[in-house]
């Protein structure tokens, strides 16, 4: 009989209760004083960590700009992302970084123009909204079911975990991204919006597969402490001691993976697009505009460099912050 | 159909069996006791004596799988709590039968504040309002002795003290006054001052509550001190069964008597500390005949060969030994005729 694979020690973290036993065993004097540190713990170590610090400070930057770049820009020089000038087309078209309409130096388009003379950084920080946002809410939809799926069935054990489990093995063995095309092609909307809403549901449908296993681990480990025996031991009803007692026990492992879930499905969403299944146009996201780019990418580089630089460094970014935080909630790593 | 004897809680005939990969482990086998309103029972044996079986029995929190409980009853103020639907026997868990366990240090949610997990009781049972309950655990962490319970009522268990862990427990277990209270070798993982503090807190609160007590443990000291009968555990049996003083001056088996030996006499400081000989059985392999057989001073033949009868020894004391007779006689106990 097959037993689910245990997810790697590497990937579990653990901020379980033997991590505040041996941190009152440690310093037995300021156990007291040191109050809930826990996280301020985590966070001193991640402030060490100058990768991490480096990803995090690219992150937020990225985001902020993304989330008010348009606006900021639709009121400093006056057009939306999908803005094409149409007075003069043959020299706005596919202009090269920071140069004007006469080929003098300009900041009008620091990143120059697409092929139908769209300011290409508006539209790369108009696509980094999209990508973000997917990326978030695809993560939040994994958190949602991943977490619960896999907290019940690590609870409840035997045989409910058991078809609960192999459940996940089947939806595992499936080649994801074949499933997601199929999806979006077979459901294929007409509005922007409507594709855009299906891609959260492909994206989220398959994303919380790695959670609910990691969740389940840990839960696996946590059910049989003693604490929840006490729990059952005061009446507390079952679900109450999954969802109140034992997920935020979690936690730690499950930041660490959503970090790390957010790069994935940004990478995924922007596959998706580059062959054309993900966001359509008049919207963007870094995807899309590399699909562009790469069209000319003998001729105007730029077009293609540009989105996908953004997204490369977005990506590192998050991956170092990932591994930052998985650093900081590592309870072996709680000496250095 | 309530027992008019004053009878809390009456165990029957109870089995608890666990099914391992090395065949049935028979932790409880066939245990019976009853315990009056306001006494306090002991429970004392080695480890693995199926003491904490018993007790998770008795509110149906033994594992399963792989453990069941196969037969018995368990009835608890006239109703078989063996029979409840789950959800009754719910209310009845940390309502009417609190339970202390035995490490403080892993028994609080390292998550959860001190606070919260005190109201989750009384919101739970008692139908207390936020306001309600954080006060009713404010109160019950003073009267357990925490200083500056409103202070630190707020706190996360890892900046309490094992002893105060302890403490929290308790006034978790006692905060809807429940008319049972099961301390699972509540002492053992803490040191001795704390063990004292924690016992005579017990003592304390039963005494003012009113509150029956099973304490289990594998301290015969604490046994002396707190109870008013004593059960003698071996091998998922009961071996012993006795008031109290009387086990302790005329015990009527070897085992008890092993125990009894083992325990350090601070007035002889240069004798050597007795031990029973040899290891407690494999659960899961018992052979016919004595458990206890292999270890005994008094072992014959006939105890490898047949199962000990239970010997009444007189009205509430009881021993499970082909010689039970002759061992109470020799410490200076006279049987009753049978």
């Amino acid at each position: 009989m097959s037993t689910e694979k245990e997810p790697e020690p590497d990937d579990l973290v653990h901020i379980g209760p033997e991590m505040a036993v041996a941190e009152a065993d440690l310093h037995p004097d300021d156990a007291f004083v040191r109050g809930t540190s826990l996280w301020r713990d985590a966070w001193r170590r991640l402030l060490k960590n100058k990768l991490a610090v480096f990803g995090l400070v690219v992150v937020i930057v990225v985001t902020i700009a993304s989330i008010i770049g348009p606006t900021v820009i639709q009121h400093t020089f006056g057009f939306t992302p999908d803005y094409i000038p149409t007075h003069d087309q043959k020299l706005t078209k596919s202009m090269p970084p920071f140069k004007g309409p006469n080929n003098e130096f300009s900041w009008l388009h620091p990143m120059g123009t697409d092929n139908a003379g769209r300011d290409q950084l508006a539209r790369v920080l108009q696509g980094g909204q999209i990508s973000i946002f997917v990326a978030m809410v695809s993560t939040l939809v994994s958190l949602l079911i991943g977490v619960s799926y896999g907290a019940i069935a690590g609870y409840l054990g035997g045989r409910i975990d058991n078809v609960m489990m192999r459940l996940v093995d089947v939806l595992y063995s499936l080649p994801y991204v074949i499933v997601v095309i199929v999806l979006l092609s077979m459901f294929r909307s007409q509005t922007p919006r409507g594709q855009l809403t299906l891609l959260f549901i492909a994206l989220g449908s398959v994303s919380w597969l790695t959670m609910a296993r990691i969740v389940r681990g840990q839960i696996l480990s946590l059910k049989n402490q003693e604490f929840v025996l006490a729990a059952r031991a005061t009446g507390v009803s079952t679900s109450r001691i999954i969802f109140r007692h034992l997920v935020p026990n979690t936690l730690g492992p499950v930041i660490v993976y959503a970090t790390l879930t957010i790069p994935q499905i940004m990478l995924t969403e922007a596959f998706l697009s580059f062959l054309g299944f993900g966001v359509q146009p008049p919207l963007a996201s870094w995807g899309s505009l590399a699909a562009d780019g790469v069209q000319n990418i003998a001729i105007f580089p730029w077009q293609l460099i540009f989105p996908g630089a953004t997204m490369a460094l977005t990506l590192f970014s998050l991956n170092f912050l990932g591994d930052g935080l998985r650093d900081a909630l590592d309870p072996q790593m709680r000496t250095v | 159909m309530t027992s008019s004897d004053g009878n809390l809680l009456e165990v029957k005939n109870l089995r608890t069996h666990f099914d391992t990969e090395d065949g049935v482990v028979k932790a409880v086998d066939d245990i019976s006791f009853q315990l009056k309103r306001g006494e306090t029972l002991g429970i004392v044996g080695e480890s693995g004596s199926g003491k904490s079986v018993t007790n998770l029995s008795i509110i149906r929190l033994v594992p399963d799988p792989p453990g069941k409980i196969v037969s018995g009853e368990v009835i608890f103020n006239g109703s078989d709590l063996l029979l409840l639907p789950n959800d009754a026997i719910r209310k009845i868990r940390g309502r009417r039968i609190a339970m202390i366990f035995q490490d403080p240090m892993t028994s609080l949610n390292p998550f959860m504040k001190i606070s919260k997990q005190l109201m989750e009781m009384t919101q739970l049972h008692l139908g207390h309002s936020k306001a309600q309950a954080y006060d009713h655990a404010v109160r019950m962490l003073e009267t357990v002795g925490i200083p500056d319970a409103r202070g630190r009522a707020d706190s996360y268990p890892h900046e309490f003290s094992g002893g105060m862990r302890q403490r929290v427990m308790i006034a978790m277990a006692l905060s809807c006054e429940p008319e049972l209270l099961i301390a699972d070798e509540p002492t053992t993982a803490l040191d001795v001052t704390i063990q004292a503090q924690i016992l005579e807190l017990i003592k304390k609160l039963k005494r003012e509550t009113g509150t029956s007590v099973i304490l289990i443990t594998h301290d015969l000291g604490v046994v002396a001190g707190m109870t008013d009968h004593v059960i003698v555990m071996y091998a998922g049996k009961i071996f012993e069964q006795a008031r109290t003083a009387e086990l302790f001056s005329t015990p009527g088996n070897p085992y008890t008597k092993g125990l009894l030996r083992s325990v350090p006499d601070p007035t002889d400081e240069q004798g050597k500390l007795y031990q029973i000989p040899g290891l407690p059985p494999d659960m899961a392999h018992l052979k016919p005949g004595c458990p206890f057989a292999a270890r005994c001073d008094y072992a014959q033949d006939i105890c490898r060969r047949e199962f000990p009868p239970f010997v009444k020894l007189n009205q509430d004391h009881h021993s499970l030994c082909h010689f039970a007779r002759e061992v109470y006689t020799e410490s200076g106990g006279t049987p009753v005729e049978a």
